[in-house]
C-alpha cells in the first residue's frame, strides 16, 4: 500500500517541486499544486458524469432485457458525446415569466455545491484536497446546500409544477437529512474523529459495515433521497410534475442539474466506500484501485434500486424518513455510545 | 489550517466559474427563435391560471421546524462523538438527558399529529 500510493502523491509532489524550481517562489508552487488538485476534481466529475450517463442507460437495458444505447460507435459508447453536442447546440429558452438572476444561478449554485464537497473525500492515502479536521461534517454541511438551489430553481421558475417540485424537494431532503447525519455519527463515535484520513485508518483490521451495519443501511436509504433517484425521486416524477424544479430549463443549464446529480451520486458513493466499506484499504492493488472498485460497486447499488424499486408516495416517503429511519439511527447511536463507553473506554 | 479552507475558498470560486464557460460556449452556437408561445409557462399546453407564488400549506413548515431542532442537536453531537471515551460518567450521561429531552419533542409532534402529510 506504501509503495503504490505514492503515484497520485508523487505527481503532486512533482508537480510543486517543478514550479518551485522554475520560479523560486514557495507560494507560487503551493498555489499551482492547489489548482492541480482543483483540476483533478473538476475531471473525476466531468469524466465520471460522462461514463456514468452511458452506464446508467445500459444498466437500465440489461435489467429491463433491452439492448440500450448501440448505435454510435462499438457497444454505444459514444452516445454520451452525441448528448453533449446535442445539449450544446439545443435552444437555450428563458421563459418570459421566470426571475431571471435566480433562475439563472440556480444551476450553476448546484453544481458549486456538488463540486465542493470533493475537497474532503479522500481517493488513495494522501490523495485528498483538503484533509480537515472535522472532514465528515463538512461533506455533511456543504452536501446539504444543494436544497437551496433546487428551491431557488422551482421559485423562480414561476411554473406551478416548478413550485411543488421544489417545494417537495426541500420537504424531502431535510427529512432525510437527519437520519444521514445520524447514521455517520457512530462511525465518528468508534473512530474519535472527524477527519477522514483517521477514519480510513480506523477500517486497516475490520471495515464500519461489520461494526455499524444498522448505520450503513439508513446512510444508503438517506443518501439515494439525498440524491434525488428513484424510488425517491418524487421531486421530478414524471407522471404527475413533468420535471419538477428542472421544467423551465433546457439545454445546458439542464444538463447542469444531470451534471450535479450524478456528481452528488458520485460523492455519496464515495462517502460511503469511505466510511463503511473501508476507504482505499485492501490487499495486493494499489489503494485508488481499491477506492475505485468499492465506489463502482456502490453506484451499481444506486442504479440497481433505481431500476427495481417503484417510486413511492410523498405521505410514505415522509413517514418512512421520520418515523423509521430517524428513530433507528437514534438508537444506534445510543447503542454504539453506551457500548463503546461501556467496554473500549479511552480513561 | 488556513492553508486547507484557503484552498477550499480556491475549489469553491472555480466551481462557481467553470459551469459559465460551457453556458458561454453554448450560448455561441445554440440556435435562438424565441415566439410568443415558446416563452409561456409550461403546463402541458394549457394556458396558466391564476399566480405560481402562492402561499404553501403548513405541513411543509412544521417538517421545517422539525428539521431545525434535530440539525441542531447534530451540531452538538458530533463534538460529543468525537471526545465522549475519555469523558467521566455525568457528562457522557448529559448528553443523553440532551437527547431524551429532543426525542420527548420528537414524541410530542408524532402525538399531535405534525408528522403527518395531510
Amino acid at each position: 500500500m506504501q509503495e503504490s500510493a505514492s503515484l497520485w502523491v508523487g505527481l503532486g509532489r512533482a508537480i510543486k517541486q517543478a514550479v518551485l524550481a522554475a520560479t523560486g517562489a514557495p507560494w507560487v508552487a503551493e498555489l499551482v499544486h492547489t489548482l492541480a488538485g482543483v483540476v483533478g476534481i473538476l475531471s473525476i466529475i466531468l469524466l465520471s458524469a460522462l461514463v456514468l450517463v452511458y452506464l446508467e442507460r445500459k444498466v437500465c437495458a440489461w435489467m429491463q432485457m433491452r439492448l440500450g444505447p448501440n448505435r454510435l460507435g462499438p457497444y454505444g459508447i459514444f452516445q454520451t458525446i452525441a448528448d453533449i453536442i446535442k445539449l450544446m447546440t439545443k435552444e437555450d429558452i428563458q421563459p418570459a415569466q421566470v426571475s431571471p438572476v435566480m433562475w439563472g444561478l440556480a444551476p450553476v449554485l448546484l453544481f458549486m455545491a456538488a463540486m465542493t464537497t470533493y475537497a474532503v473525500i479522500p481517493f488513495d492515502a494522501g490523495v485528498i484536497f483538503a484533509d480537515l479536521n472535522i472532514g465528515i461534517f463538512f461533506f455533511v454541511a456543504v452536501g446539504s446546500q444543494a436544497t437551496l438551489p433546487m428551491l431557488m430553481a422551482g421559485w423562480a421558475s414561476n411554473n406551478k409544477y416548478a413550485m411543488v417540485g421544489g417545494m417537495r424537494t426541500v420537504a424531502q431532503m431535510i427529512s432525510y437529512e437527519i437520519p444521514l447525519v445520524f447514521s455517520l455519527l457512530g462511525v465518528v463515535m468508534i473512530t474519535g474523529s472527524m477527519k477522514m484520513s483517521d477514519i480510513v485508518k480506523a477500517q486497516e483490521g475490520l471495515w464500519f459495515i461489520v461494526t455499524q451495519p444498522i448505520a450503513f443501511v439508513v446512510y444508503l436509504i438517506a443518501s439515494v433521497a439525498e440524491t434525488n433517484r428513484t424510488p425517491f425521486d418524487l421531486v421530478e416524477a414524471e407522471s404527475e410534475l413533468v420535471a419538477g424544479p428542472f421544467t423551465e430549463y433546457s439545454g445546458m443549464r439542464w444538463a447542469y442539474f444531470f451534471l450535479a446529480e450524478y456528481a452528488f451520486m458520485v460523492g455519496a458513493s464515495c462517502i460511503a466506500a469511505t466510511l463503511f466499506l473501508g476507504g482505499w484499504n485492501g490487499p495486493f492493488l494499489p489503494g485508488w484501485i481499491w477506492f475505485f472498485i468499492k465506489v463502482a460497486a456502490m453506484i451499481f447499488l444506486f442504479m440497481w434500486f433505481r431500476w427495481t424499486f417503484p417510486r413511492i408516495r410523498v405521505d410514505q416517503l415522509m413517514s418512512f424518513g421520520w418515523k423509521v429511519l430517524l428513530p433507528l439511527s437514534i438508537v444506534n447511536v445510543v447503542v454504539t455510545g453506551i457500548g463503546l463507553w461501556l467496554f473500549f473506554p479511552l480513561v | 489550517m488556513l492553508e486547507q479552507y484557503g484552498a477550499i475558498a480556491i475549489l469553491a470560486g472555480v466551481a462557481f466559474i467553470f459551469p459559465f464557460i460551457p453556458l458561454i460556449a453554448s450560448a455561441m452556437i445554440h440556435i435562438r427563435r424565441p415566439t410568443h408561445e415558446k416563452l409561456l409557462a409550461y403546463e402541458c399546453g394549457i394556458d396558466t391560471i391564476g399566480r405560481s407564488w402562492v402561499q404553501f400549506k403548513s405541513s411543509y413548515f412544521l417538517y421545517a421546524l422539525a428539521f431545525v431542532l434535530f440539525d441542531v442537536e447534530t451540531a452538538f453531537l458530533y463534538p460529543w462523538a468525537v471526545v465522549f471515551r475519555s469523558m467521566n460518567a455525568p457528562a457522557f450521561l448529559a448528553m443523553f438527558v440532551f437527547m431524551a429531552i429532543l426525542l420527548l419533542g420528537l414524541w410530542y409532534a408524532w402525538k399531535k399529529g405534525a408528522l403527518e402529510w395531510k
